[in-house]
């Protein structure tokens, strides 16, 4: 507990409005959406300018007081969890659009911005430009998502993570520095990380243990008016790695996911690779979807799979972006919620992860949606082991715990490296990691964070 | 006590966040999350605030107090949350929890206030009951005797200064179209919606019975309102307590009388429309607002990013605007839609309620923009355009 000296240090800094040791806040905030056990916080603040988060820092630094920053709070694996309590700074009154570069195709956002704010300022000011929308709620941030290394609608087709599409940051170190990295670093734009030494990537993937974000610099795309969907089913999972290369080589298609589960009853057995397709005509789009057609020609010529006719209520749901299937999906089992393994892993372990996803869950009595978003130009995928649970039902709730660990430990016999673990997840992580490698990290989170507060318990070897 | 049915769904709120954006995803749309920004003030976690009351694990507090009563039921939560079987039932938790709490005599002491004037007064004003036909002065409003539509007029139409401007201006609009109607004066008393959405649903039923009741003496079928708070308690609770009336929000019947009126002259102006969340959301009246206002020649209708049902609350509804639990700063949602109408370059905020008149004619000073924009209510445009 913070003593009300440090609290009111707090207030004099965010006006008493935005900082709250009430129960109700601390509640809150010392849980997230997933199966890990809570922990309460000291205190909750929201702090609406950099310099307020650099005083804030600068406090906490002097006091030895854990701070853990946090955006929308979805991450359902506890990362914004205060696991040593202290301070949690919600960054999400800090959300004005501050650039938007129609020629060089970046945005410029404080940290708690979120993706459908952007999405509808873009959409309204910038109709032709669009940015990578992850599958998260709209409600989820820029920077929340890009810390975490988090994948979207364009990983496929427009480079990767949306960590990769990072052109620079603005970051209040633990020391309470306010540093910009990137191209704003040295002159009055966002354009590019290069060719400056690069230093962005100290924030990303870090869990918030080496600063906090403030302002993100993201690449733009150009948003075609015209948008359409494929879906490619198969009965054999062997067939996925070779059926997505097909897709991929074509070159034409924008997002590629893959996907199985249980239900609806007359999907089950059935793997569904679905095909988004963009254009600027009816004739490209066309084009485009005879292309992946006759990439796949083989395959439904000896009706090894085929295409699904895509009924309209089936189709919109598909288009919707953001999606609300995700939020749906945490209502299958009646109970407010879902876990969720996504590995990030090579494509051609899908069929493995599928068959071990299927006999996790069959081994844990839970029910499962498994698949995967391609990254890149099939670099890797983001393959998810997703568990829904009844949030009332305490033995189902263990037995999902128990299957997350076992589908951490499986995604790394696999060969994969499971994506935002929670804290058991990063020491099966560590555990596997090379010893140098988490030297350096060590030194780095050592020399950044001295004092040792930032989102402590968090890539900590137990 | 919540009602089991309540109870057992209150878990399955994933707390996913789509309630605090409206479809569009524009801006935040929930008055009480845009003011306070705590997660704590989103429907999601006021959800699993309740659930976690009702559990035992916090206890009733007055912050818990200001979480409930700072929800604006302004529906925002239900149009765009994600998970469809919990999602029409969300508002009715919040009052559900609101009772509750009422029910333990742990409430903001301006919410007691406003329970205490109702009681006392009958009106949130604490108002004699005969300045109710003050509206009506100088006007040639006959009282109801039997014309095809009652003029239900409501508290804030009846007693607060701008209400009043808005009844005198639709009962002249009325009168010129020609509509049968009377009105009750001061044997008129509040239609309770406020009541209801804070939770002290006794109250309620009470003023619903004895209004129905005198309404059913006096042989009256057809109710026209002012306010869209009463539009859709007569309308949409009155019916549990037996109530058969036709209802009609006022914009309903000049939209359809529009060619009863005397030919208008040209009324250049920029006008934006601002949904009033009983009328809008709650009752999905979008159009008939608009007809009207596209009726004025030279008129220029400009809608906001937040229009229709993603429309931001005025910060009035659920009794806000009596109770004032969300308080001020330039978070109110009040100030917020100002500043969004503004940015459409209209000079005018077009308003169907009298609680949105209020709220926003308040916000347009706060925001010091008086020079650029006023707040006028559609028939007080439609008057203007009057020959």
């Amino acid at each position: 507990m913070l003593d009300q000296e440090i609290i009111g240090k707090l207030k004099t800094i965010l006006g008493s409005d935005y900082v709250s040791d009430a129960a109700e806040e601390l509640f809150i905030y010392s849980r997230d959406q997933g199966v890990q056990d809570p922990h309460m916080p000291d205190c909750v603040v929201m702090p609406g300018s950099a310099p307020e988060v650099q005083e804030i820092i600068r406090l906490a630094m002097q006091k030895k007081i854990p701070v853990v920053p946090m955006g929308g709070g979805l991450l359902l694996s506890g990362l914004t969890v205060p696991l040593k309590g202290g301070i949690v700074l919600d960054m999400k009154r800090m959300n004005r659009i501050i650039e938007i570069n129609e020629r060089s195709h970046y945005a410029v956002v404080e940290a708690g911005t979120s993706q459908g704010m952007l999405d509808a300022y873009l959409r309204k000011h910038h109709p032709g430009l669009k940015h990578s929308l992850p599958d998260a709620p709209p409600s989820a941030t820029i920077a929340g998502n890009i810390a975490i290394h988090g994948s979207g609608h364009l990983s496929q087709s427009e480079g990767g993570f949306h960590s990769e599409m990072v052109t620079g940051l603005e970051v209040v170190l633990p020391t309470g520095e306010l540093v910009k990295f990137g191209s704003c670093s040295t002159v009055p734009a966002w354009f590019s990380r290069a060719p400056l030494p690069d230093l962005v990537g100290l924030f990303l993937g870090w869990n918030g243990t080496t600063g906090v974000i403030t302002k993100v610099g993201i690449k733009l795309y150009p948003r075609p008016s015209l948008h359409d969907v494929m879906v490619f089913m198969t009965e054999d999972i062997d067939l996925a790695p070779m059926i997505i290369s097909r897709i991929i080589n074509t070159e034409v298609a924008e997002d590629i996911n893959y996907a199985l589960a249980p239900k609806p009853d007359y999907l089950n057995g059935f793997q569904m690779t679905v095909i988004n397709v963009t254009a600027n005509s009816e004739a490209e789009i066309k084009m485009k979807k005879q292309i992946i057609r006759d990439a796949l020609h083989d395959f439904y010529e000896t009706k090894e799979a085929g295409f699904m006719p895509v009924p309209p209520n089936m189709k919109a749901g598909f288009l919707e972006a953001p999606q609300k299937a995700l939020s749906k999906f945490a209502d299958v089992r009646k109970g407010g919620g879902f876990e969720y393994v996504g590995a990030i892993m090579p494509i051609e372990k899908i069929p493995e992860a599928c068959r071990a996803g299927m006999e996790i869950t069959a081994r844990n009595r839970i029910t499962y949606s498994l698949g995967a978003r391609i990254i890149g130009r099939g670099h890797c995928a983001m393959f998810f082991f997703a568990y829904p649970f009844n949030r009332v039902d305490r033995e189902e709730v263990e037995r999902v715990k128990k299957a997350l660990e076992d589908t951490n430990k499986t995604a790394l016999q696999l060969g994969g490296i499971p994506w935002k673990a929670e804290v058991q997840g990063q020491q099966l992580i560590l555990k596997q990691m090379e010893p140098e490698t988490y030297r350096v990290m060590k030194k780095i989170r050592d020399v950044l964070d001295p004092a040792g507060i930032m989102n402590p318990g968090n890539w900590e070897v137990g | 006590m919540m009602e089991k049915g309540l109870v057992d769904i209150l878990h399955r709120c994933f707390r996913c966040g789509w309630c605090k954006l409206p479809t569009n995803y524009h801006d935040i749309n929930c008055p009480a999350y845009l003011r306070y920004r705590f997660e704590s003030f989103s429907a999601g976690g006021r959800m699993w605030l309740i659930k976690a009351w009702l559990d035992g694990e916090i206890k009733t507090s007055e912050r818990l107090a200001q979480v409930l009563f700072s929800c604006a039921t302004c529906m925002n939560c239900v149009e765009a949350c994600a998970i469809p079987h919990i999602k029409d039932h969300l508002v009715d938790i919040f009052i559900a929890a609101r009772q509750d709490m009422v029910e333990t005599g742990i409430i903001p002491p301006s919410v007691r206030d406003y329970f205490k004037a109702m009681n006392t007064n009958g009106n949130p004003y604490k108002m004699p009951r005969a300045d109710r036909k003050k509206w009506a002065e100088g006007l040639n409003i006959p009282a109801y005797t039997g014309q095809e539509y009652l003029l239900y007029i409501g508290d804030e139409a009846s007693y607060d200064d701008l209400g009043i401007k808005m009844s005198r201006s639709i009962a002249h609009l009325l009168n010129e179209a020609g509509i049968s109607f009377g009105a009750l004066f001061e044997d008129e008393q509040g239609d309770g919606n406020e009541v209801h959405a804070l939770g002290e649903l006794g109250l309620f039923a009470e003023l619903a019975h004895q209004n129905i009741s005198d309404w059913n003496r006096r042989g009256i079928r057809k109710i026209i309102t002012i306010s869209p708070h009463a539009y859709h308690a007569i309308k949409n609770e009155y019916v549990k307590h037996g109530s058969t009336f036709d209802v009609y929000h006022y914009t309903q019947v000049i939209g359809t009388a529009i060619l009863q009126l005397p030919k208008r002259r040209e009324y250049p102006s920029r006008v934006t429309y601002h949904d009033p969340c009983y009328l809008g959301r709650w009752n999905r009246v979008y159009l008939q607002p608009r007809s009207i206002l596209n009726s004025i020649k030279g008129l220029t209708l400009v809608e906001m990013d937040r229009s229709m049902q993603n429309s931001l609350c005025c910060g009035g509804g659920g009794g806000n605007s009596f109770t004032d639990i969300l308080g001020t700063g330039p978070d109110l949602a009040g100030r917020s839609r100002v500043r969004e109408a503004l940015s459409t370059g209209a000079k005018i905020i077009a308003v169907a309620c009298p609680q949105c008149y209020r709220m926003l004619d308040d916000a347009v000073k706060a925001e010091n923009a008086q020079e650029q924009i006023r707040v006028m209510e559609i028939t007080e445009i439609m008057n203007l355009a009057l020959p």
